[in-house]
């Protein structure tokens, strides 16, 4: 019995951390976008669901013309989900957020709009009913350290992706002269503008980038749940929770913020039945966010 | 709202108040608060009250029937999150329909389809019900899925005596005058199916599990009482999921941790997805594991995949692998009018009941009159159902079998049981 709980125990431990590797994978976009530029993007989901059905069409793709593709797909799938968003991305900037920067009011009506337009053209494209990529065989199953545990494969691919891409963002945003300038026009556009920086070019590339990241939660998202004209609607509350919650400037507080509520979720959840354990998450998202309304971490900015 | 201590730019002279971004915080956050509260009121919408309908004064309502043709109505969510399952149902009726006019109609008349999108909004339904009912005053309506829907427009059509075949499995402890019922209720999916699971795999112990609204938990509280005053057994646990819920590792964890005899699942939606697939990739198959749902049909198995759910059960009147000459037409003119791909669920079955009860209703009333229509529909049977044969009871519901299939990876299911018919009980002594 002592050996059955231990089991338990590893793979609720797991289990809580793969669910702050898909928050934090579905914020890490939005985290930009919102964070970094302002911008309420309320089609952020719909992004991920690009992301998701290109996958879905690749597998279908694969399936037909290319079988020997099949094991390798996902893996180019990912590569393609992030062009396409990002893509796509780029040219909902240039046509429709760009002039909206200064009415963040404005934003949040005009991309529901946009989300809305973006679901029905998925209900045209692909139909109505929610369709699952066929996933190749080497995401399917579990890793058994020992006979009672399983690990499932899945959740660890979704755990690697987010490492990586977090870092990746990171180091963008830390390291190379993009991430410089970002940082400057999110602390002060005007002064960002004298110093020289394009800020539209900033802000072009930096709403592609957070809706191509998007584009990749999504194909990493096929392998645990479906992908339907709506599916991304699903996720986009928990996005904007973990990032107003992690304190919408700081990309540290974003994962500090997905870790806390992953964990929460996970634990409450063992004890109590999951829609209790969900309303008790959130109480105390709200109660502390009533104590600190900026989140958790606030980056120091000289007032 | 005090703004002293929030980041504020640095600016020269330029004195702007609040910075674009403090105040999109502030706004966001009062959106995700919106958006929950609204999430939740959705959810509290779904599970409206049980009423027990009175019989409402019927209001006079002429009917638009011609010398050769009948008007009906078609009450569907062609658009919306509920499109996904209401498709099969609309293609059912349309289905029925071109069938009943080729072969002459009803009494001589061709039936026309006046089709009404109900958008998955529960006030829309009741709306375009009074629209149907009032403006275009069809002899009969077709439609509705979920309960909330079919709850919103049920005072519409007993006050405008209109007439709704509703298809869809549901939780019962409904009966109206204006309503068939030609999906099953929850007494005729529920109680063969544990018996079977209780006699053919020995289960006593149970793990129930529901997304959280009224159809699950309605139905998970007579499969209690069942299991715990006539089978003997316990309920281990009994767990809820908001809909639309993707993340079901510490479900899956307790399952592992009770190690019930079987799990009795009646997940939804998208959820359903997740929870089978993640189910899979914890290594919960049914090579060690019994689970009987009442939730999965060949709708829903092409979302989840066949290989995910290979070997788990699940408790249905209709499989489309029936094997009997009327489902095998039924298939064949399903697939000729759709597409060879097409899948045909419980629930476009009985959708595709619907025309044909109220031809056979007609027929014998010898008119298209509501009443004379309700009068005489008690008792009717239907030989040439796919699934086999039907009866109206004098409760609306139907008399009919409960089948138990198993899934396979190409997402059909192998049929391996089947009840005699059952009587349909909406308001189950004993069981609430």
């Amino acid at each position: 019995m002592n050996s059955d709980l231990f089991s338990i125990l590893v793979m609720q431990s797991f289990n809580g951390l793969s669910n702050f590797c898909v928050l934090l994978l579905m914020a890490l976009g939005l985290a930009i976008i919102f964070g970094q530029m302002g911008i309420i993007n309320m089609a952020h989901g719909e992004f991920l669901t690009i992301g998701a059905y290109t996958t879905y069409v690749m597998s279908v793709v694969s399936q037909t013309w290319a079988p020997w593709l099949l094991d390798a797909y996902f893996l180019l799938a990912i590569i393609l989900a992030f062009a396409i968003a990002a893509g796509i991305g780029l040219l909902v900037e240039r046509l429709m957020v760009r002039h909206l920067y200064e009415r963040p009011l404005d934003s949040l009506l005009a991309t529901w709009g946009l989300s809305l337009i973006m679901q029905q053209v998925f209900r045209s494209t692909f139909g109505a009913r929610e369709v699952s990529p066929t996933l190749p065989g080497w995401l399917m199953g579990s890793v058994r350290p020992t006979d009672m545990i399983d690990i499932p494969i899945n959740g660890l691919v979704v755990m690697g992706l987010t490492v990586v891409l977090t870092a990746a963002v990171l180091l963008a945003l830390f390291r190379t002269r993009w991430g410089i300038e970002v940082r400057a026009t999110t602390q002060n556009r005007v002064m960002a503008g004298a110093a020289g920086i394009d800020t539209r070019r900033v802000d072009r590339l930096t709403f592609a980038l957070g809706c191509g990241l998007a584009g990749i939660a999504g194909a990493a998202f096929t392998t645990i749940g479906s992908t339907g004209p709506t599916s991304g609607g699903l996720y986009i509350v928990d996005t904007f929770l973990v990032v107003v919650f992690g304190g919408a400037e700081s990309l540290i507080g974003t994962i500090a913020s997905a870790f806390a509520i992953a964990q929460a979720q996970a634990t409450t959840e063992f004890f109590m039945t999951g829609s209790t354990a969900k309303v008790l998450t959130l109480l105390t998202v709200i109660l502390i966010l009533m104590a600190r309304p900026e989140g958790l971490f606030t980056v120091k900015v000289r007032k | 709202m005090t703004t002293h201590d929030r980041p504020q730019p640095f600016h020269a002279g330029i004195d702007i108040p609040l910075s674009r971004r403090t105040w999109t915080v502030g706004l966001a956050q009062a959106l995700v608060a919106t958006l929950f509260v609204g999430g939740l009121a959705g959810g509290c919408s779904k599970s409206g009250e049980t009423l027990e309908s009175s019989a409402a004064a019927a209001t006079p309502r002429g009917i638009a029937v011609t010398d050769t043709e009948v008007t009906v109505g078609q009450l569907h969510s062609a658009t919306g999150t509920m499109a996904i399952s209401e498709t099969g149902s609309i293609q059912a009726e349309q289905l029925a329909i071109a069938q009943i006019n080729a072969a002459g109609g009803i009494l001589g008349h061709q039936i026309k389809i006046i089709q009404e999108d109900g958008a998955s909004d529960w006030p829309t339904f009741a709306e375009k019900a009074q629209k149907l009912l009032v403006n275009d005053r069809v002899a009969s309506v077709f439609g509705c899925w979920t309960s909330a829907s079919r709850k919103a427009v049920l005072p519409v059509f007993e006050k405008e005596n209109g007439l709704l075949y509703y298809p869809t499995f549901y939780e019962g402890l409904e009966q109206s005058k204006n309503v068939f019922y030609t999906g099953q209720e929850a007494t005729q999916q529920i109680i063969a199916g544990l018996d079977w699971l209780h006699k053919e795999k020995g289960a006593k112990n149970f793990f129930l599990i529901g997304s959280d609204y009224i159809w699950p938990r309605t139905s998970n509280k007579i499969a209690r009482k069942h299991i715990e005053n006539v089978l003997k057994g316990t309920v281990v646990d009994e767990q809820y999921y908001p809909l639309g819920h993707t993340q079901f590792g510490s479900l899956i964890n307790k399952i592992k941790l009770k190690k019930p005899d079987a799990v009795y699942a009646i997940v939804v939606g998208g959820s359903n997805v997740s929870f089978y697939k993640q189910l899979n990739a914890a290594g919960v198959t049914a090579e060690n594991q019994t689970l009987l749902t009442i939730s999965v049909t060949e709708d829903e198995l092409l979302g989840i995949g066949g290989e995910n759910m290979v070997g788990f059960y699940a408790a249905m009147k209709y499989f489309q692998s029936l094997d009997n000459p009327n489902n095998t037409a039924f298939v064949e003119a399903f697939k000729a009018k759709y597409g060879e791909a097409s899948v045909i669920g419980d629930v476009t079955q009985a959708a595709y009941l619907g025309p044909w009860l109220w031809k056979a209703a007609v027929e014998k009333a010898g008119s298209f009159d509501v009443d004379k229509v309700v009068a005489a529909s008690p008792g009717i049977e239907l030989t040439t159902a796919p699934e086999g044969y039907v009866k109206i009871h004098e409760n609306h519901h139907l008399w009919s079998k409960l089948r138990i299939g198993q899934v396979k990876a190409d997402g059909q299911f192998t049929v391996l049981y089947e009840s005699e018919l059952i009587e349909p009980d909406p308001f189950p002594e004993g069981y609430q």
